[in-house]
């Protein structure tokens, strides 16, 4: 009874009719995407298929798309969203009360100011946003394998990572990506007279920012690829994601040498912003680390990516459908 | 629509000696059914170990640096804000503290209209999902909360309880906690009757929970008048006093009698709401029909 007053809109999968229907289940309309595809596997399965700059091309449009069409369907609730938006940002802000709070306690962390712990808070927050607003719904995945819904994905002529990583986009996650940006822009106008800028460390702070949050698209795609196997571990990828996001709010020679080596050497999550950012401070990099690291980011990003892509292709090869 | 929470043989008055055994034996059932249910996701269970594991790593050295600055910081040695950290781990998912695990299953069942048909059972809503979540606890604390105490006791030797009688203490506290959590929980779910998408209440309850029940930094830490208004919510029944209960900063006797007073007398409070809400509820919402 009550179910017609609610709007089809916000419910993509609905039976409701009206509404865009973004799947191009409902009538009329053309179909949302794949009309142009010669081929039936466009995304590269096949040896002889296109060539992976095809790909990675179809599978930006593709993520586009289904991105676009989820921000439609949130805001068709715009009080709503303006209220997880600001839950969102409230979340992570917290977080930075934490620091805040800890300073009301001390002066210095690990040997770090205030300022310089807020710029490896800002730095860490903005690249972890950025990967959690456009890869967190990799997360989900796991569920999907388990009831069977990503048969319907890989019916789809279109890059199944794609639609996996845009499935449900949350706009919301914005929330984070500003506030690391708060902090970090914050932090930058406390040090701005404490470090001794030059070209290549002013250029470093963004480069820092987009290669850490390659980095950790790469370790969430890579998560994901796990899930393949074992659905049920999806909160694995969290120790690594929101984990590694915590350990490098905090200065290294905070930690164990031990675990300092494991996220240089195994882990790479040192690149995101441990390495640049103590090359920005002028500081020592850690662990024996050689000071040229700092400048690594970019191709131990595209390592990452060759890395968690691989992981992924072996992964749908062996993935199997629960038949439901 | 309106639903009879008891059928109308059992009236209190009514009821017989047998008829009670009955229901306690129900709610035994149930009970077991949850930690059956939840004992059945065992990859799950580790990797949330796993995690718990990491994060307890990371914020002991963070906690160890915090104290190396500020010794008997919130008046806890290095060694006890290390067992808080580990605590904090290991009640995470038995106390709720960053969500109740059960309220999103009743918010569907609220909003899908499936409540009508718990409602027609012929036992009581809460009681029904307490004793559901009672078993939900049970296995999470021995499942994902054992291990990680034990490893961090490990790797940093950090404070232990006094004996049988402080960890029987220490338990006792975590059981008030866990029923707190989920009065807490219940209610935050009893808003979906009127709200119908619970998410926006249960975002916020899961945003104050995270701060005030210390899981953050421990309410000890928290500044001034924030930190005395932060000891009197009822989100302190769920990590920090338990926590304060292993450090034996109760003491013994009547001091424990008043950390258990505060997590039993904000359990009755919250019981209570959560019981005028759900009558409110079924008195006055049009249940979703499907």
């Amino acid at each position: 009874m009550a179910e017609r007053l609610r709007t089809p809109v916000g419910e993509p999968y609905g039976t409701g009719g009206r509404g865009p229907s973004p799947y191009g289940t409902g009538s009329g309309g053309p179909a949302p995407y794949g009309t142009d595809i010669d081929g039936p596997f466009p995304y590269g399965a096949d040896p002889g298929g296109p060539s992976p700059y095809r790909t990675a091309v179809e599978g930006l449009r593709t993520y586009r798309m289904v991105a676009a069409m989820w921000i439609r369907s949130t805001m068709a609730y715009r009080a709503s969203f303006a209220l997880t938006l600001f839950t969102s940002f409230c979340v992570t802000f917290f977080d930075f009360v934490v620091i805040l709070l800890m300073f009301g306690q001390v002066r210095g962390l690990g040997g770090f100011s205030f300022a310089e712990v807020a710029f490896l808070y800002g730095s860490t927050g903005t690249a972890f946003g950025a990967a959690d607003l456009t890869m967190g719904s990799l997360q989900r995945m796991g569920r999907r394998i388990r009831d069977g819904s990503l048969d319907v994905f890989l019916l789809r002529p279109v890059p199944l990572l794609a639609q996996v990583a845009a499935d449900k986009f949350a706009l919301r996650r914005l929330g984070r990506v500003l506030q690391g940006l708060m902090v970090l822009v914050w932090s930058l106008v406390l040090l701005r007279d404490e470090v001794a800028w030059s070209w290549e460390k002013v250029l470093m702070v963004p480069g820092m920012v987009v290669c850490g949050a390659v980095i950790f698209m790469a370790v969430m795609v890579l998560g994901a690829s796990a899930l393949f196997w074992l659905q049920d571990a999806s909160e694995v990828t969290n120790a690594f994601t929101y984990g590694g996001n915590t350990l490098l709010q905090y200065p290294p020679a905070v930690f164990a040498q031990d675990l300092v080596k494991g996220v240089v050497y195994v882990v790479p999550l040192a690149f995101v912003n441990w390495l640049p950012a103590l090359y920005v401070l002028g500081r020592p990099a850690p662990a024996g680390v050689p000071s040229w690291a700092a400048f690594a980011p970019p191709f131990v990003a595209l390592v990452c990516c060759a890395v968690a892509g691989l992981a992924w292709r072996t992964g749908v090869r062996a993935y199997r459908s629960t038949g439901s | 629509m309106r639903f009879a929470l008891f059928p109308p043989t059992s009236s209190p008055s009514l009821r017989t000696c047998s008829e009670r055994d009955n229901m306690l034996r129900l709610y035994a059932t149930v009970a077991a059914g949850g930690f059956r249910r939840h004992a059945t996701y065992r990859v799950a269970t580790l990797a949330g170990l796993f995690t718990n594991t990491v994060f307890g790593f990371v914020l002991s050295y963070t906690y160890l640096a915090l104290w190396a600055e500020r010794p008997d910081l919130g008046g806890y040695s290095s060694s006890d804000a290390l067992a808080y950290v580990w605590i904090g781990q290991a009640l995470l998912t038995v106390c709720g503290l960053m969500g109740g695990g059960f309220e999103d299953e009743l918010i569907e069942r609220i909003r899908t209209g499936d409540i009508a048909v718990d409602l027609h059972r012929p036992v009581d809503l809460q009681s029904w999902w307490c004793a559901a979540n009672a078993g939900r606890c049970a296995y999470q604390l021995a499942g994902r909360g054992a291990v990680p105490l034990l490893i961090g006791a490990l790797a940093f030797r950090f404070t232990l309880p006094d004996g049988p009688a402080g960890w029987a203490a220490f338990l006792f506290a975590v059981a008030l906690g866990s029923f707190v959590s989920f009065a807490l929980w219940y209610l935050v779910a009893m808003s979906a009757f009127w709200l119908l998408d619970g998410q926006g209440v249960v975002q916020a309850a899961w945003l104050t929970g995270l701060f005030f029940s210390g899981m953050l930094l421990p309410l000890n830490v928290f500044p001034g008048a924030l930190g005395e208004l932060a000891h009197a919510l009822p989100w302190a029944a769920l990590l920090q006093v338990p926590a304060d209960v292993y450090l034996g900063r109760y003491g013994e006797g009547w001091g424990l009698v008043r950390a258990y007073g505060f997590q039993l007398g904000w359990l009755a409070v919250l019981l209570a709401a959560g019981r005028a809400a759900q009558s409110a509820a079924t008195r006055k919402v049009v249940v979703q029909g499907g």
